[in-house]
């Protein structure tokens, strides 16, 4: 039956992530270091606000953009969280899930032709969603050396002038990288001399370990020029409520808009009130995690080291990016050897690029005493590899 | 004044006292050897007061008994509930001990082997003390929740895929 699907999907190559969850099913007793999803429970109140809803009868659709309580919440959260300024009536969009929105994104801006500038490694639907827009997608490497930042070096020698828009997701999937407010200016410079629209993708904003998230919107003169796109998966727990948002321009918040309007129609109205109390009430259970989760990264990092291989100190996120180069393995025959001697799982850094050869992601959203033991794992794999 | 550091240190060992300086130092940052310091600074200052585990006596089989008495005390003059609170504070069957707003002055938790056991000490120890004027005795029936840790129900499983983007 594949003549049925459109060649452009047909084509598309399956996520390099999906292969490898393939092969991790088929085995036992596996202990994962692959889920990108936080391990904590959505905080109790979070829950209980859910419920409450559902109680209460509120069942219907909302307005396509949104409940307009979350949307004022949100616009006050962005104001003095990140000094973003975006007018609740028709500057911020709620979706079903990032996910919808960087979709969105980029269904709204791109035509046939059109290319977009990603960093690599990178998280693994910009690319696929940028295809089934008719756009290209030019891969910008990023390099450990350079703490997988964006240098404005790279951006200019990948740029064409069909370029369109440049998606920035920092702090990075699977990197765990993130760019300071010197290291994204003369982004910004490059981006207002060649006319670019920005995707930023701040879905990790909330988990930073050094300092506050710089967002690429607050710099001077990139409101408008930037598509800010997070949600509730990863600061609150909340992957399976599907609660996102895009907030930027009202001109392109309304053409973003009429796509949602037509496919999704409104996002989860429970999962709404859900986030509403998640930014009322939950920044001391968000804090708490974020703290869990920088003590687990000093524990990987440390970890990683100790068992002789690089690997840059990620600062946001909930991944690790060693280097197993040393191994003299590709990341695709760590990771299935590791799979297959030690029952660990971990992802090639391929899945999420080519820039991603010669790594791979390790979560730690996971228990310390679940990492102690991976971490014992992959060391005993890894010795007689590198000695 | 604590920093933020030496609260998230402390805050790490009360959840989980067994953790060496070498492994909070991993997990924090700080050096082994500060951490090692200031544990002994804190240990002698009480602000850490004694390492020991939260166990549930419940699972074990063995029958014991808690109460949570309210007693009404006369107040002293010069000493307000400090002279009287000090004094109870002695007794080893009395787990913790709290002064309170509202109907009464006193919240004590009590333990024993069996109730008759608390029921003969608020009988013959608490209730004759000079300037308690009253006690009223709640026998705890069950303990859901102890020190932040849920103690009944099946654990929260989670459901997560094995890889995910």
């Amino acid at each position: 039956m594949n003549r049925y699907l459109a060649p452009h999907v047909a084509s598309m190559p399956p996520s390099g992530i999906r292969k490898f969850f393939d092969l991790v099913a088929t085995m036992k007793d596996v202990i994962s270091l692959g889920v990108g999803e936080p391990d904590f429970v959505t905080p109790w109140t979070v829950r209980e606000s859910g419920i409450f809803s559902l109680e209460q009868g509120q069942t219907m659709y909302t307005s396509n953009a949104g409940l307009f309580e979350l949307r004022d919440e949100l616009a006050h959260h962005l104001s003095i969280t990140l000094g973003l300024s975006y007018n609740p009536l028709d500057e911020i969009l709620i979706t079903a899930g990032a996910s919808e929105a960087v979709d969105l994104v980029m269904r709204a801006v791109l035509s046939p032709g059109d290319v977009v500038l990603v960093p690599n490694p990178s998280y693994v639907s910009y690319g696929p969603c940028a295809t089934l827009s008719g756009a290209t997608v030019h891969y910008i490497p990023t390099h450990a050396k350079e703490d997988f930042r964006l240098r404005v070096e790279d951006l200019t020698q990948a740029y064409t002038p069909k370029a369109k828009l440049l998606v920035l997701s920092y702090p990075n999937n699977p990197t765990g990288a993130i760019m300071s407010r010197e290291d994204l200016l003369p982004i910004a410079d490059f981006v207002a001399k060649h006319d670019l629209l920005v995707l930023a993708d701040d879905i990790y904003s909330d988990l930073t370990y050094d300092g506050t998230h710089v967002s690429f919107a607050s710099l001077p003169g990139m409101h408008d020029r930037t598509l800010f796109v997070s949600g509730f998966s990863k600061s609150y727990a909340m992957t399976g409520w599907r609660i996102g948002y895009v907030a930027g321009h009202k001109d392109l918040i309304a053409g973003l808009t009429k796509i949602h309007q037509y496919t999704m129609l409104c996002a989860p109205i429970m999962g709404q009130f859900a986030a509403l109390e998640a930014l009322r009430s939950a920044s001391e259970a968000r804090d708490e995690m974020v703290a869990a989760y920088d003590r687990r990264r000093r524990l990987m990092v440390h970890g990683f080291r100790q068992m002789g291989l690089e690997c840059f100190e990620p600062l946001g996120a909930f991944y690790v990016f060693p280097d197993i180069s040393k191994t003299n393995l590709t990341s695709e025959e760590f990771a299935e050897q590791l799979l297959k001697e030690e029952l660990v799982a971990v992802v090639p850094g391929t899945a999420f690029g080519p820039s991603g050869e010669g790594h791979i992601r390790c979560s730690y959203a996971y228990s310390t005493e679940q990492l102690q033991e991976a971490l014992k794992r992959i060391a005993r794999f890894v010795q007689p590899r590198i000695s | 004044m604590l920093t933020e550091e030496d609260r998230k240190l402390l805050k790490l060992i009360e959840k989980d006292c067994r953790l060496t300086p070498e492994a909070l130092s991993i997990q924090t940052g700080l050096m082994p050897e500060y951490i090692a310091q200031r544990v002994i600074e804190w240990e002698k200052e009480k602000v850490i007061v004694d390492y020991r585990p939260l166990i549930n006596w419940d699972r074990t089989g063995d029958v014991s008994v808690s109460a949570l008495i309210e007693v009404r005390v006369l107040p002293q003059r010069g000493y307000g509930f400090d002279k009287i609170a000090k004094r109870l504070q002695k007794y080893p069957e009395i787990k913790s001990l709290f002064l309170m707003s509202g109907g009464y002055d006193l919240a004590l938790l009590i333990e024993g082997k069996s109730m008759q056991d608390v029921a003969l000490f608020v009988a013959e120890k608490l209730a004759p003390l000079e300037h308690v004027q009253s006690t009223a005795t709640h026998f705890v029936l069950r303990c859901y929740k102890q020190d932040g840790v849920e103690l009944m129900g099946e654990e929260e499983t989670l459901q997560r895929l094995v890889v995910s983007p």
